[in-house]
């Protein structure tokens, strides 16, 4: 089996993000980037799927010199190939870097291309579904539950208040959700298997953005709470402002 | 000048400290609480690869740098001194001298298996009466019909009594130099032979999780062919084999620091006294950017000490001062730690105490900060 693993390199969830002066993105230098942990299930799922049908597992990425670090997290997992997709600088437009994606993964032959459901940065959530439409095959979103057969799968996905079982032929697509597998920890071995694999540099034409990022701003900070008094003689004061001002009771 | 830590320096980083908060954290407080050694914990930092880090892939092992180890004691020492222990003394005091002064049959024989994790090895220096004056040592081991004959003790030797342990490095007199002094050799002695006793110690104040033992010799009979290296090569190999050992105590002062730095920093920005976060208060404040500057200082010694050694050059110097400067950096660090969780952090419940508990065998173990003073004192013409 033929498994493609389409990943992205994004900042840590620890790093405290800072808007850059022109309010059109963030301050890059100051921030430890990590694989997208959605991605991290994708490439747990292919190393399975690979394991447990003698299959090899190639990691995509697209972006600039600082992704191979991502990548290189992938190998030390235990994926087998790599290609970097170079760019001077990620794509912000969902719609350019799906069509970069799709130009190399058409090339590639895979029976199955695995993603996680949404990068932790940007929230688009819409590579699985636009590789679909332009490669022309099927995709399974946000899966929780994968089964892999010869020319078909069966996926668990969530759907509002359950879950929906469905079954595709392959060659299909699937986003990866959390509750689908542990990713494993990459071993020291891996880590230093990885080092000896060769990382296929690519080249491909990336169209242009068409969306643009007007400003980036802080969410707006909370208000402080109120004390509005002590013991058994608030609880009208408390009642009263519950209603009328949170308007949380009736 | 390149401060710059290798792609797989980095990763090794991450994957260490991601298993560190996911499998260790999560139950150390009970492991601490009830002084048991893991060997679940053990067989899973084995599986990560943290058992055999330095040793030729030939042997099984993962053939990284000693900077690269000493990254991922580091890291397990942010979480917990104990497991740090357990891989740090399995690797600068079980293995090493296997592979370093071992011959091919010997490491064949047992690196395999040691670096995978699956068996344990320790390494039997310290006697009741031979702690910082190793030349203390009474263990003997005299050759009789084609074998050693073992007779003594060792004590706080790590690792050497659990489950899983395969056996120890013994250092012993095995004879008279010509002139006169002693003569050092060490040898393999496996946990099952006759006449060998290893001993769990209890009650410890620190490393609870770690297992320490005392090891009692009464006319254990070995092959001659366990001899490591050549006779009488017994006081270098332990001199040699303690100067990187002192690189990872080194490590643990240092995520340890870091670690009880980091658990403080935390609570002194949730903590309010008087209306504001303890942190905001320029008393506490100071106390954070000196803890600060006092870990990058020490880390920027222990790698360049690591450097050092890494590239071939002379490290014993640089290697005692990591180990006294790293050792007593923790010790300020926790006491400061301590005393910003004020009243919450004499209790365990915290994991502030443990952290100050732990720090106390860094200036005792693999040379006192007494020891380091005098090697240090001696390599720069005092």
């Amino acid at each position: 089996m033929n498994i493609a693993v389409c990943i992205k390199q994004v900042p840590d969830t620890e790093t405290k993000v800072r808007v850059s002066g022109d309010k059109k993105w963030i301050e890059e230098g100051e921030i430890n980037f990590i694989l997208n942990p959605y991605d991290e299930l994708a490439v747990e799922e292919g190393l399975k799927i690979a394991e447990a049908h003698s299959g090899e597992v190639t990691v995509l990425s697209l972006g600039p010199d600082r992704i191979t670090s991502a990548i290189r997290s992938a190998l030390a997992m235990g994926a087998n190939k790599a290609i970097h997709i170079k760019t001077d600088k990620n794509p912000l437009d969902p719609m350019a870097t799906a069509e970069a994606l799709a130009q190399v993964l058409r090339e590639g032959n895979y029976d199955l291309i695995l993603l996680g459901k949404q990068a932790i940065d940007d929230d688009h959530q819409q590579i699985g579904p636009i590789l679909s439409e332009k490669l022309g095959i099927p995709a399974a979103n946000v899966v929780t539950k994968l089964e892999v057969s010869a020319d078909k799968i069966t996926a668990e996905r969530q759907i509002e208040g359950g879950f929906e079982k469905i079954e595709c032929a392959l060659p299909a697509i699937v986003t990866t959700q959390r509750g689908l597998n542990e990713p494993r920890y990459a071993s020291l071995k891996g880590i230093m298997a990885a080092k000896k694999i060769q990382i296929e540099e690519k080249i491909v034409t990336v169209p242009d953005d068409k969306i643009e990022i007007l400003e980036i701003n802080y969410p707006p900070e909370k208000p402080p709470g109120k004390i509005v008094g002590e013991g058994a003689d608030a609880v009208p004061e408390l009642i009263r402002l519950l209603k009328e001002e949170a308007k949380v009771i009736s | 000048m390149d401060f710059e830590l290798t792609t797989e320096q980095k990763l090794l980083k991450n994957t260490v400290r991601d298993f560190a908060e996911k499998e260790i954290a999560p139950v150390i407080e009970e492991l601490d609480r009830e002084e048991m050694f893991s060997t679940d914990l053990t067989a899973k930092m084995g599986e990560l690869g943290l058992m055999g880090i330095t040793i030729s892939p030939d042997y099984g092992g993962m053939g990284m740098d000693y900077l690269s180890y000493c990254i991922a004691v580091e890291e397990l020492s942010r979480i917990d001194a104990s497991q740090a222990a357990t891989v740090a003394a399995h690797n600068s005091l079980g293995i090493s001298p296997i592979e370093n002064c071992g011959n091919t049959i010997q490491k064949q024989k047992y690196l395999p298996d040691l670096c995978t994790g699956k068996k344990l090895w320790g390494f039997g220096l310290t006697e009741p009466n031979a702690g910082s004056d190793a030349g203390g040592t009474q263990t003997t081991a005299k050759q009789d019909k084609g074998q050693w004959v073992i007779n003594g003790s060792k004590i706080f030797i790590t690792n050497a009594s659990t489950e899983i342990t395969w056996g120890s490095t013994i250092q012993a007199i095995s004879g008279t130099n010509s002139d006169g002094r002693k003569e050092y050799s060490c040898i393999l002695v496996e946990n099952d032979t006759p006449g060998f006793e290893a001993k769990q110690m209890k009650n410890k104040m620190v490393w609870r999780s770690s297992n320490t033992s005392e090891l009692y010799f009464d006319d254990v009979r070995v092959p001659e062919e366990n001899l490591l290296g050549n006779r009488g090569e017994g006081f270098h190999q332990m001199l040699n084999t303690l100067d990187c050992g002192r690189l990872s105590i080194a490590a643990m002062g240092l995520g340890g620091a870091q670690g009880a730095f980091e658990k403080a920093l935390k609570y002194a920005q949730e903590r309010s006294q008087f209306g504001k976060p303890i942190v905001k208060f320029q008393v506490n404040a100071f106390k954070f950017a000196d803890m600060a500057t006092e870990i990058e200082a020490a880390r920027a010694l222990l790698y360049r000490a690591c450097w050092l050694k890494d590239s071939g050059k002379p490290f014993s110097k640089e290697s005692a001062m990591a180990k006294l400067y790293c050792s007593e950096t923790m010790g300020r660090i926790v006491n400061q730690a301590v005393q910003i969780f004020g009243g919450y952090g004499l209790m365990e419940e915290y994991g502030i105490a443990r952290f100050y508990r732990d720090q106390k065998l860094l200036d005792i173990g693999e040379g006192t900060s007494e020891i380091q003073r005098l090697v240090i004192s001696r390599m720069i013409g005092c």
